[in-house]
């Protein structure tokens, strides 16, 4: 039995019975394109089909949405979509590639969207049919992000935007995109409205979607400009000027602090994609050899290695203490944690790894004599993707200080 | 064994931990501890061994020093992770009491077999006790030791005995014909000196333990593996101590960052002080959640548990330097003087940081585990 299993309600052991045979049964083959290391870096689109083709099935199968009602597309059970996940992990499936859509748009269409609107969009956000990008950033707006500036203007029933927005993951794909812009200028956070936004029938028509290349030269994400793009006001969610709430909600879930569980899976491989854990780390100081003997002797490394453990360890066991209401000082103090540490941790990973690997850190992916494939210099270089977006280091530090702690205000 | 997602934490644990917060918070304040441990700022003052016997007596009373003996030994049989949940809310009063001594005494006997049963039905009934198992060097090897058996007779001296003065017993480890065995005497018995040393902490005492020809009982004959078995939890304890005098500075200095004004702000405006005292609290999350992990990994003998005490007193170490350094540093001038409390708990925690090894000792031990050996 698996360390959560024991905990299991009724509803919650027999699921768990249900997804463990389920995937036993219906989990796909490992595929023949390479998998990009998270969905974020979806290139093409045969990597896009097959991770489709996978949520899809997961969806048919009950494990997609699993505590959404049934009435929008979902399971309608309690807190069973963490049970899935479990059994996904620990089952090496796929990811799911609609990961905006799963982790920031549902929730938030969720709380926030007329009935009509979530039956309408929900059951295909699930299923993957539509994937859906997040249009929040903008070049003049980014760790301050109530200063957007993408307009849109009253016109009869409909609303007329302009703007640009950046960093938009997925946009290529996109079905959906969620748009937080402004619908008053004067007033900064009360003239914030949100929409969910058709976009990629609008390409051409108002919408122009162009890749950005990032720091590793990969793809994957992008710049989407608006000119007199006509929506409707159906599209919108919540009041106007609620704008700030709303993204609240769509922040809170993106940082693994919501109280809806985003499905997670993935633990499978292909040849070209690793982890970036300790036990990797740990593989890669026996593999390579320092001044004559193995990285994993030098007890700098060791020392530097044991660090890194120890504070991967930490956040695990920060995320199990979260559920145990007696140990808590706070009811926020440990979720509001998980993004800064995941993504802090993983990039000290990065470094050392590149540290142990000593001179050949310098070889890439087009390399033969690369440690790894080069998979270390780009998981560190995308390591500054996690730290810098959905609310910086600095900014997170700021939400923990003010909102935890209690301390003023900072500017 | 299956590791518990509450960590093993009940009902019972949390009202112990609840309760023992409560105690202190009524009747032990920081402004107690000072006027008890600080009356003398003298740098080469001796030691005192100031503490509150009254206060202890009730701590007795309530059953605090049994609730890790068994139940078949006279004690209440309570799972570590609510020892460890106890000792947090100790070390966030920073009490001056010969607790964690007396635990780490009950860790040791528990491993002694029926060797060790006599000493841990005095124990369950009120009698203190300490380890003195540390020779001249502060060597952690728990095969280093100073003191010597030699037909029924203890002769040597052991060293960093914690709370020597405060303790009616000691549990000493000593080298034999055969090894190692560990030894129970009384502290006042005939050939014993107590010599304290002068040390940084107020909160505590330690002294160095002569033995001259001392007649003393043989619990266990195999003093290494006992205290090996026993060293996780002590281990744990004192990281558990550490997390909750951190909590204490922490929540002391957000305190200050909120009603100092500088430039027209409170200093918690500033992120110069913002971000570090967040980086604080991050290490201490870190410390408790790796508290309760490894507490939970002893209680159910899982086979990770020497390493995952080894992550948290390693995580607790580091915990109580930046803790401290930074609680100081944000009082400023003020945090710089004998009169503001901040000290006593800075004081404390650089002596929790080095007991049963420092940081890096332990991530040492850790990579021996984790990765082997280095050749």
């Amino acid at each position: 039995m698996s360390e959560s299993a024991r905990q299991d309600t009724t509803e919650q052991a027999e699921f768990r019975q249900y997804c463990r045979q389920w995937l036993a049964e219906s989990k796909p083959q490992e595929p023949d394109v390479r998998l990009p290391l998270s969905p974020l870096e979806i290139m093409t689109e045969e990597q896009l089909s097959y991770l489709q083709a996978w949520q899809k099935s997961a969806y048919d199968a009950g494990l997609v949405g699993c505590d959404y009602p049934i009435a929008v597309g979902g399971g309608g059970r309690t807190d069973c979509q963490r049970i899935a996940n479990d059994e996904m992990i620990a089952a090496r499936t796929p990811f799911m590639p609609n990961v905006i859509g799963l982790g920031m748009a549902a929730p938030t269409v969720l709380h926030h969207g007329q009935e009509a609107l979530k039956q309408r969009l929900l059951p295909r956000l699930f299923s993957g049919a539509d994937i859906w990008c997040q249009g929040f950033s903008e070049p003049g707006a980014g760790s301050d992000l109530a200063s957007v500036q993408t307009f849109a203007e009253r016109k009869g029933d409909k609303w007329v935007i302009n703007g640009h927005k950046v960093w938009t993951s997925l946009a290529h794909f996109a079905e959906w995109m969620i748009l937080l812009l402004r619908t008053d200028r004067s007033h900064k956070y009360d003239g914030l409205s949100y929409f969910v936004v058709p976009i990629k029938s609008a390409l051409g028509k108002g919408v122009t979607v162009q890749p950005l290349i990032k720091i590793t030269g990969e793809t994957g994400f992008n710049e989407v400009i608006f000119e007199n793009l006509e929506v409707d006001d159906g599209y919108r969610l919540d009041d106007l000027g609620k704008g700030w709430q709303v993204a609240m909600t769509t922040l809170l879930h993106e940082r693994g602090a919501g109280e809806l569980q985003t499905p997670r899976s993935g633990g499978m491989k292909s040849k070209a994609t690793h982890s970036t854990n300790t036990a990797n780390l740990i593989e890669l100081a026996r593999m390579t050899q320092r001044n004559g003997k193995p990285a994993a002797d030098d007890p700098l490394i060791r020392d530097r290695i044991m660090q890194l453990v120890i504070r991967e360890a930490g956040l695990g066991q920060n995320q199990r203490r979260s559920r145990v209401s007696a140990l808590q000082d706070h009811p926020a103090r440990l979720l509001l944690q998980n993004k800064l540490l995941a993504s802090e941790i993983a990039q000290a990973i990065g470094a050392t790894a590149m540290e142990v690997e000593g001179a050949s850190a310098s070889l890439y992916l087009g390399d033969g004599n690369a440690p790894a494939g080069g998979q270390w210099p780009m998981a560190y270089m995308n390591s500054y993707g996690m730290t810098i977006a959905a609310g910086t280091s600095e900014v997170q530090r700021n939400i923990l200080g003010e909102r935890v702690l209690g301390l003023a205000k900072s500017k | 064994m299956t590791q518990p997602d509450n960590f093993g934490f009940g009902e019972e644990a949390a009202l112990l931990k609840d309760s023992a917060r409560k105690f202190f918070a009524d009747n032990f304040t920081p402004d107690t501890l000072h006027r008890m441990v600080a009356s003398d700022h003298n740098p080469e003052r001796m030691s005192a061994c100031a503490w509150d016997r009254d206060l202890w007596q009730q701590m007795v009373e309530l059953g605090w020093t049994s609730v890790a003996i068994p139940e078949s030994a006279g004690g209440l049989g309570m799972p570590l992770v609510a020892v460890a949940g106890l000792v947090e809310e100790l070390g966030r009063a920073a009490f001056p009491c010969p607790l964690l001594g007396s635990l780490n005494a009950v860790y040791a006997l528990s491993a002694c077999g029926s060797g060790g049963e006599a000493a841990l039905i005095e124990i369950a009934e009120g009698v203190t006790a300490t380890l003195a198992i540390t020779n001249a060097q502060g060597s952690w090897d728990l095969s280093d030791t100073d003191v010597h058996s030699t037909q029924g007779k203890l002769n040597g001296m052991a060293c960093f005995v914690q709370d020597a003065r405060k303790i009616d017993r000691l549990l000493v480890s000593a080298r034999t014909e055969q090894g190692l065995g560990l030894y129970w005497v009384a502290a006042e018995a005939e050939g014993i000196t107590i010599e304290p040393d002068a040390i940084v902490d107020l909160t505590r005492d330690q002294a160095h333990v002569r033995f001259e020809n001392v007649q003393a009982l043989q619990v266990s004959d195999n003093a290494v593996a006992a205290l090996s078995q026993a060293m996780p939890a002590i281990w744990t304890l004192i990281a558990a101590d550490i997390a909750g005098a951190a909590e204490w500075q922490l929540q002391t200095t957000v305190e200050y960052a909120g009603t100092r004004q500088q430039f027209d702000h409170p200093l918690g405006f500033f992120q110069a002080v913002k971000h570090p005292l967040v980086d604080v609290m991050v290490l201490i999350d870190q410390c408790k959640s790796l508290v309760y992990n490894a507490a939970c990994a002893i209680d159910t003998l899982s086979p990770r548990a020497v390493e995952f005490a080894h992550m948290a007193k390693a995580s607790a170490s580091e915990c109580a330097a930046f803790a401290s350094s930074r609680s100081v540093q944000f009082h400023g001038g003020i945090g710089f003087t004998w009169e503001c409390f901040i000290h006593l708990y800075f004081k404390r925690q650089k002596h929790s940081q080095l007991l049963w090894g420092d940081a890096a000792w332990h991530r040492a031990q850790l990579a021996n585990i984790l990765i082997g050996t280095a050749a």
